[in-house]
Parts: structure tokens; sequence; C-alpha cells
């Protein structure tokens, strides 16, 4: 066993929900004069006797259950689960940002975690000098840097504007320069969130393959994403997720299908439990059959309407809502529309309604994330993962061959063949 | 489950840990982190200045300008013999640099929720940094006062810098080490209770009036000096002064009252820093 590690051992982290503590110093005073005099807390809820008692009302909120696993030197491991499983707080807690309730972890070696890239950089500082200060942050000491400074500036491929201040660099820019220090860290566990998803396609796949190459050097690496294609292609074993427990460990591939049987399974569509205090909250989606019944399973021939429905808190101009869909691999298309302004900008409910026609998606498992958006300017709403749904074949031509990746859409190309015309 | 723990972990996480849990040799190794600091605040703050370094002292001589115009001319608040001038300056210069360092230490989790909330470092790097790079403004002020002092005694004025004038560093060390342990004593608290921030303000001008800047000690009556012996601040401004002004009513004593009294107070908000810094993240 001396190959392991990380060993988390009956992991627990409890969120209290609503206020932690009064709040302000006068009530906690008050309420410490109080039991000292013996009198009641004039700021305890009526009839909770003491403080264990209030305690075990339900606003408390379990984000981890229990959670016990090993990893090994090496190995690659990816970390699913829906939105509020407790990927995010597990990471938090592996990379020390927040302490567990109860339960340990042993880490065997120097963990670097990256649940952001260009963390701490500094706007008015430049390039060259925002890579030794984000390097240091994330916990290189200044030789290393120095030792791995050419190769950063190749990496992210900025070396003409590696002394002008990053205020002046390009999204892109500055991400793959983020990435790069990140990158060329050299822990010997590496603890990444989903900070893939940004930069261009070619960067991209830079980041995947450096990935790659560090768990090839014999390093570990935890990885948390909801791509279940950079899952695959990077880790050989995963955990699975739910409401804070582990459901299950074991291979990669077999965790992704059972994630992915999981969501559609349960899947009647989404519902948030919380009133949406975002401007334009999405507080329900569902897929809708023909009959109008909310369904998760359609057949290929069959249109597909998405519910969303949503809270608008404040009418924007120009806010969209968008629909990204994708299978396990990739985003196979997005689509969106205006919210068009409403004359008497009261908040309101509203249901958006885009129809996927039939005879289009091929038989595939797809997960719908939305979005409400101001294009180019900000995300007001996002849901990961927000519904899934299976399209199994209906009787198509490729149902005899299952399994062979035929493309992602049906399109009806209006094929013709003529005789060719002879004088060409 | 089959223990066997003979394996070397490098270290282990675990839900809160004792009241003296305090790495410090972590934060030793992350040395280059706290100069990078201090690089940037130092670096950033002249880039969003027109005036940049200017500001370092225009701040202390308006400062000591105005007192004298109010305190010695108006109020006729005697000031030990000494020209008022050089008097409020040496105060004000000691007394700057000790309050910003307390203020600036004193929201460190609040405006660093953003870099703590993602990454993992020593969270005393961050005080340390901001005591540092106080620092720098301090021996820009300094100079300027060292600048006035010998104008006066050139001209001819009746001040005397004496062998006190070897305190002074410790004098430094001290009033960093006072700065930062207040403000990581603040900042702890201001994670949970949030009005403390707002009673920061006018405590740290409180603060000044009950410490010999704008008077002198030998002022305050004999019967009442134990009392402002017991703010450490008093001590250090009065040692200050009397190294390089030559006049005063420090004691020995007084001294050490303010050496207990700043260990003392760094001591608990480290204590309570390390606290805190570990669970800060959910209730920010």
């Amino acid at each position: 066993m001396s190959d392991v590690v990380i060993r988390v051992e009956n992991l627990c982290k409890e969120y209290r929900l609503g206020t932690i503590s009064h709040g302000t110093l006068y009530r906690d005073i008050q309420s410490g004069w109080a039991k000292l005099r013996g009198t009641e807390d004039p700021n305890a809820r009526i009839g909770a006797v003491n403080r264990e008692q209030l305690n075990n009302t339900n606003d408390r909120f379990c984000a981890l259950k229990d959670v016990s696993f090993d990893v090994r030197q090496g190995e690659i491991v990816g970390i699913i689960g829906r939105n509020g499983a407790g990927k995010s707080t597990l990471l938090k807690i592996i990379s020390r940002v927040t302490a567990p309730t109860s339960g340990t972890i042993k880490i065997k070696g120097r963990v670097a975690s990256l649940l952001e890239v260009g963390t701490g950089f500094h706007p008015e500082l430049t390039g060259r000098e925002n890579i030794f200060l984000n390097g240091a942050i994330l916990g290189m000491h200044k030789g290393e840097i120095e030792q791995k400074f050419d190769e950063i500036v190749a990496f992210s491929e900025i070396d003409k504007f590696i002394d002008t201040p990053v205020k002046r660099y390009s999204s892109g820019m500055y991400v793959r320069l983020a990435f790069a220090v990140a990158a060329h860290l050299d822990p010997e566990i590496l603890v990444v969130d989903e900070v893939l998803a940004v930069g261009d396609a070619q960067f991209q796949k830079k980041c995947m393959g450096k990935m790659g190459d560090v768990a090839k050097e014999g390093r570990t690496v935890v990885f948390v994403s909801h791509q279940m294609g950079s899952i695959a292609q990077l880790c050989k074993s995963a955990i699975l997720l739910k409401e804070g427990r582990i459901i299950r460990k074991g291979l990669a591939s077999d965790i992704i299908i059972q994630y992915i049987n999981d969501m559609v399974g349960n899947s009647q569509g989404f519902k948030v439990a919380l009133s949406g205090n975002k401007d334009i909250a999405i507080m329900k989606a569902e897929a809708i059959n023909e009959d109008g019944n909310p369904v998760s399973l359609f057949t290929h021939t069959q249109p597909i309407t998405i519910a969303i429905t949503c809270r608008i808190n404040k009418w924007i101009r120009g806010a969209e809502i968008r629909i990204f869909v994708r299978d396990s691999r990739r985003n196979v298309f997005t689509t969106d529309t205006e919210i068009v302004i409403d004359t008497n900008c009261k908040p309101e409910m509203v249901v958006a309604k885009a129809v996927i026609p039939g005879n289009f998606l091929r038989p595939e498992i797809y997960f719908l994330t939305l979005v409400t958006y101001i294009p180019n300017q900000l995300t007001i709403d996002l849901i990961q993962d927000a519904l899934s749904i299976k399209i199994i074949d209906g009787g198509s031509k490729y149902a005899a061959s299952e399994g062979v990746d035929y493309g992602c859409v049906f399109v009806d190309c209006a094929w013709t063949i003529e005789p060719a015309s002879t004088n060409k | 489950m089959p223990d066997n723990d003979n394996t070397n972990w490098t270290m282990e996480i675990r839900s809160r840990s004792g009241w003296f849990d305090i790495n410090l040799s972590e934060l030793w190794r992350y040395r280059d982190l706290i100069l990078l600091f201090v690089r940037r605040d130092f670096v950033a703050y002249y880039k969003q200045t027109i005036l940049g370094p200017l500001w370092f002292l225009l701040q202390p001589l308006f400062t000591t300008v105005v007192f004298t115009i109010i305190f010695s001319r108006i109020a006729q608040i005697p000031t030990d013999g000494l020209p008022p001038f050089l008097f409020y300056m040496s105060g004000t210069v000691a007394w700057t640099y000790f309050a910003s360092c307390m203020t600036q230490t004193s929201n460190t989790f609040i405006t660093n929720a953003g870099i703590f909330g993602k990454v993992y470092f020593p969270r005393l790097v961050v005080p340390i940094a901001v005591v540092i790079s106080n620092l720098i403004a301090f021996a820009i002020q300094f100079g300027l006062f060292l600048a006035f002092l010998c104008y006066f005694y050139l001209t001819g004025a009746d001040i005397h810098p004496n062998g006190w004038l070897l305190l002074v560093p410790l004098l430094l060390v001290q009033m960093a080490a006072l700065g930062l342990g207040m403000g990581i004593l603040i900042s702890s608290m201001t994670t949970k209770y949030r009005d403390l921030a707002f009673a920061l303000g006018f405590g740290v001008q409180l603060w000044m009036y009950a410490t010999p800047i704008v008077y002198p000690l030998s002022q305050i009556p004999a019967q009442w000096q134990w009392l402002f012996a017991l703010n450490p601040m008093t001590a250090i401004i009065e040692t200050f002064r009397y190294a390089f002004l030559g006049s005063g009513a420090i004691q020995l004593w007084m001294l050490g009252v303010s050496f207990a009294m700043t260990i003392l107070i760094l001591a608990v908000g480290i204590v309570l820093f390390s606290r805190v810094e570990k669970t800060f993240m959910d209730t920010i």
C-alpha cells in the first residue's frame, strides 16, 4: 500500500445555511450576557432549548458525507457528478482552501491545485512579473520559475508581449499565459478543476496533451470535469459522486456509462429548489414530447420541445436564452433566442420553448446546458447539464449497425443522381 | 481498515486542529511569495497614481504643517522645548507607519477572498507582505524627517540626537509587529463581525490622540502616566522622539511594558488568525 499518495478517510463537510453566527458583535455580546445571567437568550429561536437543538434543525447542508477513497501514485482520477454533488467541495478540501468538518485527508507529496487559472494575476504587472507572482502563489520557488521561464513563455505563445502589462492582453492571451504557468508546476500531485473549458480549441488540445504528459512522468492528477469526453480521454479511473456520497469508483469508462444512464434514468427535468435571485433565473426545464408530457426518452423521429421556465426579476435589453446541446464528447449544436422586453417590465415568470425537429439528432444521450446571458457581456444564470435526453433509434437504416459513429445529426441532403451530361 | 500508517505522509488535512497549530516553517518556504507581493503592491501603487512616490512625502508634510498650526500656534501645547515642526513630524512619521500597517492588514480576509478561495498558501504571507511594503513608504518619509532634522540641527536648534538611536531599528520592528498583530486580530474578527471594520476608522483616530503625538508625555500628570504606559505606542513614540531630538519623559519600564504588550498582541493575533484561516471561506 506504499504507493497510495492521497488517502481520504470519512470526510464530511457541512455548511450551515443562513447566518452562521448572529453576525454582529452587539448581538453576540447580548446573547453572552443573557447566558451569564441565566436568562433567556434574546436572539435564540423561540422554543429552542440550547444550541444543540438549534443546530439539529434542517438549516444544515452536507456537501460531503463520509467520503473515503485512495488515490495511487501516477493515477489520473476523474471526479464525476451532477451539479451540487460535492465535487468542488472535495477539491477545495484537498487543496486546503477550506477545512473539512470531520474526517482526514493524508497526502504524500507536494500538491498544486488549479481551481482557476490566473489566480492573483495583477492587471498592472507585465506578463513576466505575473509569471513570477502566479508561480509563487501556486507554490513554486523563484529559482524554479527562473529555470522554467523560457519554457513557460514558449508554451503560452506570447513571447512578444511578455513585457506588456497583462491588462492590455486579449482574454485568450491572458488565459494562455495563466495556463502556461500552471502547466509547468512540478508537483507530485495536481488537482484540477474544469479549467480546460477555456481558450481556443488548439490550445485546449495542447493543455490536454500536457496533462497527459504530467501523468506519464509518474505524477498523480485529480481532475473534475463535466466534459465526459475529457474524462474519458485522460482518466483511467473515476469516482462518481451523488449528493455528497461516493456512488461508485472504478474504471473511468464504466463510471461514465453509469453516470450517463443515471442522469437519463432519473432526469424528468430540472427544477431548482431555491428561489432564483438572479436577474433572469432559470427555474425549471423540461423536455416535452408530442403528447405534451415531460419525458427523457425519445425516438429519433420525434420532435423534442424544450420548455424553460425563467423568473425574470429584471428585464434586461438584449438578454438571450441559450441551449447548448452536447453528447458525451462535445457540443453538437447551440440555439438561442432573444428575450423581447415586456412593456410593463414587472417581474414575471415566462416559459421559453424551443423545438428540436424530429429526424435530426442521432440516437445518443444528450445533455442540455442552459444559460441566460447578455451576448459578449455577461452570464446571468448558468445551469450545467440541466437536462439529459436519450434518443433511441426509431427504425433508421443505421439501426442495424448500432455503435458505429455515423456523425451527430441526420441531414436530408437532397441527393440526386442523374446521368452525367456528355457535353462537358 | 488495515491501517499501515507507517508510510510518511507529508501532510494531513483534518478539521480544526489545536489552538497552536502554527506552521512557521511553511511560511519560510513561501518567502519568495512575500517578496513578490511586496513588489506587486509597490508597482501597482505607482502605476495608478500620477504623483507616485511624491504622495508619501506630501502626506506627512501636510499633516505636520496642520499639527504645527493647530496644536502649537493656536492651542499652544508645549513641545518639551523642541522645535514644534520636528516634534510633530517625528510623531507623525512613526505613527503613520504603525497605523497603515494596522489598517491595511485588518481587511486581509475580505480583500483577498478571491485568491484565498482558489489556492492555498499560508495566509500570513499577505499581512506580512503589507507590513514590509509599508516599510518602503516609511523609509521615504523617514528620509524626509532626517532632511528636516539635519536642517534644524545645522541652523542651531536645540536638539540632541543621542545613544538611544541604537534602539530605533528595534522600535521599527516593534511597530511592525504591533501593527501586524492588531491588524490580523481585527481581520480575524471581521470575518465574523463585519461592524468592526467600521469601528476601525475612528478607532485609529482615537488611538492617535491617546498616544503622545500632538502633545508630549511630560504633559500628563504623573499619577496617570501608568495608564499611558499601557498603550504600547506611547513608549515607542516617546523613545523614537527622544533618540532623535533628545528630550522627553521616557522611562525604561515603560519600554518594557510596551514590549510585553506587543508580544502579547502579536501572539494572540497569530493564534486567532491561524484558527480563522482554515474555515473563513465558508463564512465570508
